[in-house]
């Protein structure tokens, strides 16, 4: 008995030291480094701006701001014109296609901005961007501010092409607002780094409201618990935007279009010079820690680290899924109309049409590189299906695709029945001719055609679209990780992507069938066997 | 049953019994595990599963090496070399013997503890099911590594496949022999032979020359 008891302690312990050996624990590099650089909110640049005579001269415009600020940023107007904050165009694209918000790349939202730019460029960092004419080579129209100012009074003006409103302020009928004219020198003595309220100005209120576009950036995450956002919020990281989005010369890392945020995973043990905007950058590739984090691990050559730590999107305020422009332009008693529904959201506009919202939102996975393909209003669609108005591009076979979380919004969306392509109607307009005053689609998309430069045969109709981002804001803490059963199933998250075998959703019919048939053959065999030898053993005794 | 005389004779050592429940334990727990990650109940939950497949297969194969290297030294392996002789009679016993309470025509020894029917199943059983499983479990563990292997040509539905027929072949193969140990001389003569080590066989019985390997 003594010896069995030493093979079972001696086979354990061999099972405990090849098990050990095997979970060897991997660091995640960079990850203190991030930490380090996060720690402590005293001033750690070495000017004060209140202190400047510059900023002290009596303002009367923003481009009199930015002419201050350029006195002693020589640079900065340069640098920032050539980045997509400010010409709003892909500069990696081919320049007559006209890839970007700026050119004729079309949404299934407000779709284009041509002909409705006063409304539109209110998230532009510019002054004045109210039609084509606007002038992309001056440095003046630069609004620094908005990007930089840091008491939270500063407001661009909804419909006022880029600009605050005028003194002393002025009240938006879109939504019953004032906007007070700025304290110019109060406001540009408080230039900084840019802030999530920074950013978020603009980036969770895109598409005109909060939440409308991304699902996964939204004002919920201004101020961020922890379980809501695990590098933003305040009872953790407190993460800026900038932690991540690495910012030189004014060039912020992040996806552009066609451009991926980062080419290479390297850590910044690899490159500490690097941009931080990808997970691995601080996590590395190898990221979990324990005997089953290596299985972990071997999922991120094929599965990027949002596709499990963002289990849904929209967790706190609700996103916009489905938007049917082809349903606006009803009234009530002649008159247009909002119908709110749960959360205070609208579910109907005379102006927008019917539109659905949803919370805490199960993502939908694709192959992704890091690319979306987007199309404009010039590529010639088939509305015989829905139409993929932006696409994320990849696949299994490429070794930097991985399978990534998208927010995928749909809705129908005005086309030329006749040239078959997306068409860029005028919205917004004190004319008869906006959609948003004489509610006639052929007359607002001739007008928004003629406007681009673009063909229009006079026939609107309404096709389904589909337009993805990419989710990757909004980690749950690791506890609240997709659990592996949530893919690793039959009808489970992946259950679309069918070019590869996934253990507990793919099986074998014949290997299956043909298993369980020996088996049940073996357990009926020996079923009989043992009848037979009751029966007859009973018999032999007489 | 029978009206010989029984003596009991020591059949199995420490060791073979340990190695025989231990990996009767890790066997029925792999193909709990195995089953649950394939998908066909849940009992762990998907992760917990996986975690104790992936254990329990390293421990199997651990122990297996162990085996390996008991059956070589001890010389015991020559117990699994194959016979065609009273093979027939053997299969003939179990198919119509057994229900007229006929004699078993190769009784165990010392020196013979397989019968020729044993002999071929545990071969193929321990020369071929088991290392295929363990070959093809390692190779779906290490998935990640093949391109390093240089084994990128293998395809993981086809290594997964294999894996999965082999653990059918060996639910079959469980079910039939749990039942086999019934049939001794009494319902629980075999398994608590496989406990004590003491197996009870005819006292005039004698292993035929044929059956002994010299060790």
């Amino acid at each position: 008995m003594k010896l069995m008891r030493n093979s079972v302690l001696l086979l354990s312990a061999v099972v405990f030291l090849g098990a050990s050996a095997f979970a060897a624990g991997d660091t995640a590099p960079g990850r203190e480094m991030a930490r380090q650089a996060t720690k402590g909110n005293e001033l750690w640049i070495t000017a004060d701006h209140s202190k400047f005579d510059a900023l002290k001269q009596p303002f009367k415009s923003g481009p009199e701001v930015t002419k201050a600020c350029l006195t002693c940023h020589t640079e900065a107007g340069h640098q920032f014109h050539k980045t997509i904050h400010w010409t709003w165009l892909d500069p990696k694209a081919d320049k007559d296609l006209k890839v970007g918000k700026g050119g004729l790349v079309v949404n299934n939202f407000c779709i284009n901005i041509q002909s409705n730019e006063p409304r539109c460029t209110s998230c532009h960092a510019g002054y004045g961007w109210k039609d084509k004419d606007f002038d992309f080579n001056s440095q003046e129209k630069i609004d620094c501010l908005v990007c930089h100012e840091q008491t939270g009074t500063y407001k661009k003006f909804p419909s006022g092409a880029g600009n605050p409103a005028p003194p002393p302020g002025k009240k938006f009928k879109g939504n019953g607002k004032f906007y007070a004219a700025p304290e110019w020198n109060r406001v540009a003595q408080s230039v900084g780094r840019p802030t999530r309220k920074n950013c978020g100005t603009c980036h969770f209120y895109g598409g005109g409201g909060d939440g409308v576009k991304h699902g996964d950036l939204d004002s919920s995450l201004l101020k961020p618990g922890k379980a809501l956002d695990v590098h933003m919020g305040m009872d953790g990281q407190n993460f800026d935007c900038t932690r991540c989005h690495t910012t030189v010369k004014h060039d912020i890392a992040g996806r552009i279009y066609s451009t991926p945020a980062a080419t290479e995973r390297k850590s910044l043990l690899e490159d500490d010079l690097g941009s931080k905007i990808m997970c691995e950058s601080c996590h590395s590739d190898r990221p979990h820690k324990s005997e089953l984090g290596m299985k972990l691990n071997d999922h991120t050559d094929k599965l990027a680290c949002q596709s499990c730590h963002i289990p849904t999107f929209a967790r706190e305020l609700p996103t916009k899924m489905w938007w049917d422009w082809s349903s606006a332009g009803q009234k009530k008693d002649g008159r247009p109309y909002v119908e709110k529904g749960e959360w205070g959201k609208p579910v109907y506009m005379t102006k927008k049409g019917d539109m659905r919202w949803e919370k805490n939102v199960v993502p939908e996975y694709y192959w992704f590189n890091g690319t979306i393909d987007s199309i404009t209003a010039q590529t010639t669609i088939d509305p015989t299906k829905p139409v993929q108005v932006s696409e994320a591009v990849g696949s299994i076979n490429d070794k930097n695709s991985r399978i990534m979380p998208f927010k995928v919004h749909r809705g129908m969306t005005p086309y030329d029945k006749v040239n078959k392509n997306i068409v860029i109607p005028h919205l917004f307009g004190k004319d008869k001719d906006a959609y948003w005053k004489g509610y006639n689609w052929e007359n607002a998309v001739a007008y928004g055609m003629k406007y681009a430069g673009l063909p229009f045969s006079g026939e609107v109709g309404f096709v389904e679209t589909e337009y993805v981002y990419p989710t990757t804001h909004m980690v749950a803490p690791k506890e609240n990780a997709v659990a592996c059963e949530e893919c690793h199933s039959k009808q489970g998250r992946l259950d679309k992507l069918t070019c590869f075998y996934m253990p507990g959703r793919d099986a074998s019919s014949i290997v299956d069938a043909g298993g369980w048939f020996i088996v049940l053959a073996s357990a009926v065999g020996v079923i009989l066997h043992a009848l037979g030898r009751m029966f007859m053993s009973g018999r032999k005794e007489d | 049953m029978s009206e010989h005389k029984m003596k009991k004779i020591y059949l199995y050592s420490k060791f073979e019994r340990f190695w025989h429940w231990t990996q009767a334990i890790l066997i029925i727990m792999l193909m709990l595990t195995g089953l649950e990650v394939h998908g066909v109940f849940t009992m762990f939950g998907f992760e917990k599963a996986v975690d104790l497949h992936n254990t329990l297969g390293i421990s199997w194969l651990i122990l297996f090496v162990f085996i390996i290297f008991w059956l070589l030294t001890t010389g015991e392996w020559k117990q699994y070399i194959p016979t065609t002789k009273k093979l027939l009679e053997v299969a003939k016993y179990y198919a119509s013997g057994i229900f007229k309470g006929e004699e078993h025509p190769v009784q165990k020894s010392k020196d013979a503890k397989h019968n020729p029917l044993q002999r071929l199943v545990y071969l193929k059983l321990s020369a071929i099911l088991l290392p295929l499983q363990m070959v093809t479990g390692l190779l779906y563990w290490t998935y990640n590594d093949w391109p390093k292997y240089g084994l990128d040509f293998l395809s993981l539905s086809v290594v997964a496949n294999i894996h999965m027929a082999c653990a059918y072949a060996l639910l079959a193969f469980l079910v039939v022999h749990i039942y086999m140990t019934t049939t001794g001389h009494t319902i629980t003569a075999h398994i608590a032979a496989m406990f004590s080590g003491w197996e009870e066989v005819p006292e005039d019985y004698k292993a035929e020359e044929w059956e002994v390997h010299e060790k």
